[in-house]
């Protein structure tokens, strides 16, 4: 069988420290994305519990499996959670959601927890889309835009690099920051371009750490250029799984002339936990 | 809120930018009657701001979608943009 290099690998995670029973509002937020769909639970706004895994072709089939995933070994089943709320690509798919939410409102209220009031810009680089968003202090969104017509500067763009390259996806990002030298970008008007200007590269010789660096240094420029169109402001942070490619965090960082902000939480799962903070909210107001 | 919907690809920038704030007072939206290809709606948003917003079908081919009302040359005022009494709306383009 083929090695799938894209691959990433799927996890879940609970916090054992908490007892779910003891908390007055289980909330629960699902982000069913092109590529990856998260759970989270919290706990009377406390994250409890999340998973992480690919969505399959069958989008409430993936979001039940995520929640399920992410409840795995907590002794809780979904109907005990009080209050789910569906975001992302198929939030209108997930048949035990209470309520449907956008990924850009849900992505400013899980940076405004994960990365406190301060930030202000966030850039979510998805599988399928990249979204630059402006928020308050309470994580409201004020100015947002999204780009989901190609998939230039999105995670499936680095996927199918990963997959042309035999390197595996986790590997990416380091990979291309092992040049001596930053080689000039490569296409960044699309993904095919860019896949067959790779595949230019290499033909001539080029390493696979420089073909990388190639590619990140031209993704991270893509997305800039969404920044300049609503303002860059520069407490800002990345979510979505491009987050966590340090190849094309640093070169954005560089080209922004500024550092993103850090947390010690996953940053994939920012959507789902944003629903999940709704999700608290709205099952508040409605024993109002 | 600026909300702006649309595109970038190789061929430039495409997005229509609607301010919520403003477009929240308005009741009437003459905009969406005053668009000829249908293009903008009446959406209940994440914040339950009853506002105006591009369609779905139309986000990711705004630029041909809005191509009969900006010819090369001559080009008059944009219907939707004339028409919009908060001057809550703009395109990119």
């Amino acid at each position: 069988m083929a090695v799938e290099y894209w691959r990433w690998k799927e996890y879940n995670w609970h916090d054992p420290e908490l007892d779910p029973r003891a908390a007055q509002v289980l909330s629960g937020g699902v982000d069913v994305g092109s590529v990856s769909s998260q759970a989270v639970i919290m706990a009377d706004g406390k994250l409890y519990a999340y998973s992480n895994m690919r969505t399959g072709s069958d989008s409430p089939e993936s979001a039940r499996k995520a929640m399920e995933w992410a409840l795995e070994g907590t002794g809780l089943a979904i109907p005990d959670v009080h209050f789910v709320v569906g975001t992302g690509y198929g939030r209108v798919n997930v048949p035990f959601a209470q309520r449907a939410i956008t990924e850009i409102a849900c992505h400013a209220r899980g940076a405004n927890f994960m990365y406190g009031p301060v930030v202000r810009t966030v850039l979510d680089m998805g599988g399928q889309d990249c979204k630059a968003i402006h928020c308050d202090d309470k994580g409201k969104v004020q100015a947002f835009l999204m780009n989901d017509k190609c998939a230039a500067g999105t995670g499936r763009g680095m996927e199918v690099m990963a997959d042309l390259l035999s390197v595996p996806i986790e590997e990416v990002g380091s990979l291309s920051l092992s040049v001596d030298e930053e080689p000039p970008p490569v296409s960044s008007t699309c993904v095919v371009f860019a896949k067959s200007e790779a595949s230019g590269l290499m033909r001539a010789g080029w390493p696979k750490n420089r073909v990388l660096a190639a590619y990140c240094s031209a993704m991270a420029h893509r997305v800039c250029s969404l920044l300049d169109r609503i303002g860059m402001e520069k407490e800002f942070a990345i979510t979505g799984g491009i987050g966590k490619n340090a190849g094309v965090v640093s070169r954005l960082e560089k080209e922004l002339g500024v550092k993103a902000l850090k947390t010690d939480m996953d940053s994939q799962i920012a959507g789902a936990l944003g629903a999940a903070l709704f999700g608290r909210v709205l099952y508040v107001k409605s024993k109002e | 809120m600026l909300a702006n919907f649309g595109y970038k690809d190789g061929s430039g920038d495409f997005f229509i930018t609607v301010d919520t704030d403003g477009c929240v007072k308005c009741a009437d939206h003459p905009c969406i009657a005053a668009c000829p290809a249908g293009v903008l709606e009446i959406i209940v948003d994440d914040y339950d701001d009853t506002v105006c917003a591009v369609k779905d079908g139309h986000r990711k081919r705004i630029k041909y979608s809005c191509a009969p009302c900006k010819p090369a040359t001559g080009r008059p005022e944009l219907r939707c943009v004339a028409a919009c009494p908060a001057a809550a709306l703009a395109h990119s383009w």
